[in-house]
């Protein structure tokens, strides 16, 4: 639209003026008035997303710190039961925050070496063929809904678990773990990847030079070049995990106990937000104690980025 | 999408907004919208009901929402709905809320239900009572076998918070009826997000026992029959309609004070012949013609 009009005004000023001429006058104008609005429209957004990161913080830190009016900050962090219905109400975030905990780290256990693996095979071993197909299958598991998985945990995984470490319930930590594992799999297997491709061919050619086997040099020479990016893999991994709501709050059970192991049911933060929210009338300490488990969340996944951002830029350099 | 094909987009669906304008509609003809909101246990009776009354009514559009009982109690409170649907009775403390907001909150019965007690096929357990469930929900009986069934440790399942069946529970199984207990639902209680997950659990899980409306038995699961004082009852039309089975509830609609034109037109549709008939066929006990009559 712009550039029409600025063509007519143009035309409309000098109208015996050549075609190249015309031509000439709309790549000024084009750099005169155009590129700057192209700028300032992109540097717009990128300020955009920054306000809204932080308008988000502030908007959650506003309605948390609501609650701490009302129910001491001490009995938050340290309180031990979850009964948010009750008269008086208790908001003890410890089994919410433990139930995250025990969920992620079972799930980090099973992804961690399962997508590093398929990551070195993938970038060092497998022939081109099946290289392709196995990134795309990659591409196929990432694409698949977690409302999904967590019906496939209800229905099929969780029995299975329960007959076979004869538990009283299949919904349970562990299942959780196994499903969240796989929803990280595939960050974890393709930036693992790039950043062992990434590292550079005269590493390989002089430790083979040196005499040294094939598995040698990928597990002494590449696998050690390239740990910054797959640290930061690996964050991005737990990140993912952390914040998982659907599945969780399918499989999990979602008893507000204290973790004692993975086989027993447990609630986390995710799905305790997801699972509550509904009922809380706007302005209840309820409704600001789950803001404030938010707030919670938060804090750890930007932990984890962060640290995830830190090594993926050391890997860079 | 191009600018151009969004502007077409948008001239289309208000072209589709504005079509019923057009026609000639009878000068006394009920026409209007009413929004109904709340228990998720209702939402698909009060659908049923509200596509019956459409018919009846074409030119009025009710649109049906859930979200649980407080959600519908809260929007009431709100403002942002004209009906709202629960499985439980408006707390006090609502009541204050919504007066301060100058919202009346006008009850209607519109149904029974009863909250069945459901276990496996295989388990042998038949029946049980208050108090026994009381000791099982609540975390003091742990095993089977004190109540002569196999030796396995009982999986207590629960609906979430945000339920209204979860609250009737706690108040009439958990606190026994008395508002000022401290009793809770066992910690390990596993809090399932619907009915349909308990059915589930229930049905592959010998050792789990759960709770869900009527409106969801099937032959799946083994409901039990429950006892308080003397004799037990299944959860069936009639023993919910005399009360003799003790998990009944009715379950309730709350308009802003007495209903007006439209909205009075559903409250009577919902609780005379057809409405009824919906409430039937989904699963739930219908109020008797005296009852009605009494909100008449």
């Amino acid at each position: 639209m712009p550039n029409n009009s600025s063509e007519s005004i143009a035309s409309h000023a000098e109208p015996r003026r050549s075609e190249a001429g015309m031509l000439a006058s709309v790549t000024r104008w084009r750099r005169k008035i155009g590129e700057p609005i192209i700028e300032l429209c992109i540097r717009l957004s990128g300020i955009l997303v920054v306000v809204f990161v932080f308008l988000i913080f502030l908007f959650l830190l506003r309605d948390s710190l609501s609650l701490f009016r009302q129910y001491p900050l001490r009995r938050f962090l340290f309180g031990t039961a979850w009964l948010p219905i009750s008269e008086p109400p208790q908001f003890g975030v410890v089994p919410l925050l433990l139930g995250s905990i025990y969920v992620t780290l079972g799930a980090i256990v099973i992804c961690v070496p399962l997508g590093v693996g398929s990551a070195m095979f993938i970038a060092e071993v497998a022939p081109k063929h099946l290289k392709n197909v196995l990134k795309s299958l990659v591409e196929i598991l990432a694409s698949i809904p977690s409302v999904v998985l967590g019906f496939l945990g209800i229905i099929w995984l969780a029995p299975v678990l329960r007959n076979t470490f004869h538990l009283s319930t299949g919904m349970c930590g562990l299942t959780g773990s196994l499903l969240l594992a796989f929803m990280a799999l595939p960050t974890i297997i393709s930036i693992s990847e790039d950043a062992l491709i990434s590292v550079p061919r005269t590493y390989r050619e002089a430790a083979f030079g040196l005499g040294a086997t094939r598995w040698q040099t990928l597990w002494r020479i590449v696998l050690p070049s390239a740990s910054s990016g797959i640290l930061a893999a690996v964050m991005l991994g737990i990140g993912r995990v952390v914040g998982e709501t659907m599945v969780v709050l399918m499989v999990t059970g979602n008893a507000p106990v204290i973790p004692r192991s993975l086989l027993q049911p447990l609630r986390t933060l995710t799905a305790t937000i997801a699972g509550e929210m509904g009922e809380t009338v706007g302005g209840s300490d309820h409704y600001y104690a789950l803001f404030a488990v938010g707030l919670v969340l938060f804090a750890i996944t930007f932990t984890i980025n962060l640290v995830a951002d830190l090594f993926l830029r050391r890997a860079r350099k | 999408m191009s600018l151009r094909s969004q502007i077409f987009l948008i001239i289309t669906l208000a072209c589709i907004a504005l079509s019923g304008c057009g026609e000639s509609i009878e000068p006394n003809e009920p026409q209007g919208f009413i929004q109904t909101k709340g228990s998720d246990t209702m939402v698909n009776a009060v659908q049923m009901v509200a596509e019956e009354f459409m018919k009846e009514y074409p030119h009025i559009f009710v649109a049906v929402t859930g979200g649980g009982s407080g959600v519908g109690i809260a929007s009431l409170i709100n403002k942002t709905c004209d009906v709202a649907s629960a499985s439980r009775e408006i707390k006090p403390k609502e009541i204050e809320m919504a007066l301060k907001r100058g919202v009346n909150p006008k009850e209607f019965v519109v149904a029974y239900d009863g909250v069945a007690v459901i276990v496996n096929k295989n388990n042998p357990i038949n029946e049980l009572t208050i108090d026994d469930l009381h000791r099982i929900f609540t975390g003091k009986t742990t095993n089977w076998k004190e109540f002569g069934g196999k030796d396995m440790p009982i999986v207590t399942l629960s609906r979430e918070v945000s339920s209204g069946t979860h609250m009737y529970i706690k108040e009439e199984v958990i606190q026994l009826g008395g508002k000022d207990s401290k009793a809770e639902f066992s910690p390990g209680t596993l809090l399932l997000t619907s009915s349909q997950a308990i059915v589930e659990e229930v049905t592959g899980n010998e050792a789990a026992i759960g709770y869900l409306g009527m409106g969801y038995l099937s032959d799946r699961t083994k409901a039990l029959r429950i006892g308080r004082g003397q004799g037990f009852y299944a959860p069936d039309v009639e023993d919910v309609l005399k009360k003799t089975y003790p998990l009944s509830r009715p379950l309730f609609m709350y308009t802003n004070g007495e209903p007006q034109g439209i909205t009075r037109l559903l409250i009577d549709f919902i609780v005379g012949p057809t409405g009824q008939r919906q409430f039937k066929e989904a699963g739930f006990v219908p109020v008797g013609a005296t009852v009605a009559q009494q909100q008449q």
